[in-house]
């Protein structure tokens, strides 16, 4: 059987739709919506989550998704007002706030940021004039990371003799700039001589066994004992310990490690920035947290108090040490001629390997 | 004889139409290319004289430095010759290998058996390539399947390992290109008649003369386009280079990918890409002289 659809039944259709849309208006002014954007699968849209989070509140949370940093400050520019929440890279906190992009956070409408840990809730990267950008929500280390049963206390053991053919880099510039930074002493963001940066990488070239890109290449070379000394993400650490049962030693060396920190901010041209602060306020809420670590697993929480809801024995308890805070450098935001430089180096250090 | 001259000289008009006919039958094709290939061409083109990469919102700024990257990055060279590298032992091997396997192939089996031979021939192109390579990582690496193999003859070796070496790009390699030679070689082979081969040896020429003198040089042509066919993706390669090679394994495949997927360089990484298509080029233009002259020769 077919069903004919004429211009006049069409109309008939269009104008009764409208007409219940009319009459069905006041029950949706009372539904509130917020849109978030943010990486896919990272913590804002697991599904359990929206679903408490309507219970409670009421509020139904939309999500749009970025692929780069760039991509996210492109969104915010281009579409004012069609976002509430925003996860915003600590890095990239003044950059937006400079381009009156976001707005101050209002701790006093985030109950849960009584818990923030002191070193993460004002940290310079997410302050202007000792007004705080972006709310800290989770944080991450990369750092030594060994077989164990090998003792090192220094970043200076990837150019040990003793452990030739035995090291693999994190195929990343920003990453190993910043190792070379912290062995010569220098700041991660924005040292002053790349040169020495370049001899102590390229001193590593007899112990450099391979260069990986993904957490699943680090885990099979792992375990296929082709190295045994790496540079390696804290987060990551936790699931090839708990999940892949490898035998791996997380260390910040006396130098320092490299820190991130993602900081979830509100829009300046958000119209529901009460519902948006509740919404960040849920997600530092300690139950949440725990959930979402035990069920998914997840990065370290800045919240403290979410931190103490896990198990003393939590392996991403006892990885993400608060005391660790003070040893690291975060990663600031980088102009594009240092990224270049930056780029430009890793790739002549990588060249220089393969030779 | 005289007939088929009579046919193949039109009459202006047919000739015309002759001329629209294929005309409409090759427009898919070249539609196609155009839309799919020469368009996205030229974007990148037009990339490679930007400052930074396109941003909307963002303002232009044009340059030519992209294309001095040669000069500004003097370990590209280095780079370039590691590539260079793996493309000569790649196509090398897979000569080596592809050239007997094709002569056999053509001389040496017929029927039912033939399909069969040639069926296994093509089974890699089947196959994935990141599910190929990942496959080589299991046999290569330390207590891999070669590892236990070599335990298995003699019990007491230390352990092996060629995975995150340069023999292991090329074994990737010469795996994924070598049914490229043989199908060209085979199609030469096929081509020679059985008469030359008979001729020789009833006068005496043994088996290595026959290929020397006559099966070899009546092979080239299939041998040339073959050795084209692999020498250009393979020194673009980055993905067995990259996977196979640890750090051996940077290639001018590898840092035009990083300048897309890491750098966020496009137009560095679309400069390079030029750069190596110049080149290729020119090595398009020197062989084609080459297999003129074979032709000529046959």
């Amino acid at each position: 059987m077919t069903y004919q659809i004429t211009r006049r039944r069409f109309t008939a259709a269009l104008g009764g739709a409208a007409i219940a849309g009319a009459w069905a208006r006041p029950g949706f002014a009372d539904a509130k919506e917020i849109i978030v954007l943010n990486w896919k699968g990272y913590g804002t849209d697991e599904a359990f989550a929206l679903k408490a989070f309507a219970d409670k509140t009421g509020i139904t949370v939309k999500h749009d998704y970025f692929n780069s940093e760039p991509e996210m400050l492109t969104k915010l520019r281009t579409n004012p007002g069609a976002y509430d929440v925003v996860l915003i890279n600590s890095a990239r906190i003044q950059q937006a706030e400079s381009e009156g992009l976001i707005d101050p956070i209002d701790f006093a409408k985030v109950p849960n940021s009584a818990g923030l840990a002191p070193a993460l809730k004002n940290h310079a990267n997410l302050t202007v004039d000792g007004k705080a950008y972006g709310l800290s929500w989770l944080w991450g280390m990369n750092s030594l990371t060994v077989r164990k049963g090998i003792a090192a206390d220094s970043w200076s053991i990837f150019t040990d003799p003793k452990y030739a053919g035995r090291l693999a880099l994190f195929d990343d510039a920003v990453t190993e700039i910043g190792i070379g930074a912290l062995l010569t002493g220098q700041d991660i963001n924005d040292p002053k001589d790349l040169k020495a940066i370049v001899d102590k990488l390229k001193a590593m070239k007899p112990n450099v066994k391979l260069t990986w890109s993904s957490e699943d290449e680090w885990n099979k070379a792992f375990a296929a004992n082709a190295f045994d000394i790496s540079v390696y993400w804290s987060g990551a650490v936790v699931r090839s310990i708990h999940v892949s049962k490898l035998p791996a030693e997380f260390i910040i060396p006396k130098e320092g490690a490299i820190g991130w920190l993602d900081s979830l901010a509100v829009p300046t041209s958000s119209t529901k920035k009460d519902d948006a602060l509740k919404f960040i306020d849920y997600m530092i809420d300690p139950t949440f947290y725990l959930t979402w670590a035990n069920e998914s697993g997840a990065p370290a929480s800045a919240n403290q108090a979410a931190m103490a809801k896990l198990p003393a024995d939590d392996l991403n308890r006892q990885i993400h040490k608060e005391d660790y805070l003070s040893k690291l450098q975060f990663m600031s935001a980088l102009p594009d001629d240092r990224r270049q430089a930056f780029n430009d180096a890793w790739e002549e250090v990588k060249a220089f390997y393969a030779k | 004889m005289a007939h088929e001259v009579e046919v193949n000289i039109p009459r202006p008009a047919r000739r015309r139409r002759q001329g629209w006919a294929t005309a409409a039958l090759l427009a898919p094709a070249y539609g196609w290319l155009l839309l799919a290939v020469f368009l996205p061409l030229c974007a990148m083109l037009f990339f490679s004289f930007l400052k930074t990469s396109p941003l909307p919102g963002r303002p232009l700024f044009y340059t030519v430095n992209n294309y001095l990257a040669f000069i500004n990055r003097p370990y590209l060279f280095d780079v370039a010759w590691t590539s260079i590298r793996i493309g000569l032992w790649t196509t090398g091997l897979c000569a080596v290998i592809g050239l007997p396997a094709a002569l056999a192939l053509a001389r040496a089996t017929s029927g039912r058996s033939k399909h069969v031979l040639f069926l296994l021939i093509i089974l890699p192109f089947w196959t994935n390539g990141l599910v190929r390579v990942f496959s080589w990582t299991m046999v290569l690496r330390e207590g891999g399947l070669l590892d236990y193999a070599l335990h298995l003859v003699i019990p007491g070796a230390p352990a092996f390992s060629l995975l995150y070496s340069f023999p292991a790009i090329i074994i990737g390699l010469v795996h994924a290109y070598l049914p490229y030679m043989i199908l060209t070689c085979y199609l030469s082979a096929s081509a020679i008649e059985d008469g030359y081969v008979e001729a020789a040896r009833s006068l005496g020429a043994r088996t290595p003369v026959v290929f020397w003198k006559i099966l070899l040089p009546l092979s080239l042509p299939g041998l040339i386009s073959g050795s084209i066919l692999i020498f250009v993706p393979v020194i673009g390669s980055f993905m067995e280079p990259r996977i196979l090679g640890g750090r051996i394994g940077v290639t001018m495949g590898t840092v035009i990918e990083d300048q897309f997927t890491a750098a966020f360089n496009w137009p560095l990484g679309a400069a390079l890409s030029f750069i190596m298509l110049a080149v290729v080029l020119v090595i398009f233009a020197a062989s084609a002289r080459v297999l003129r002259a074979g032709g000529a020769l046959q």
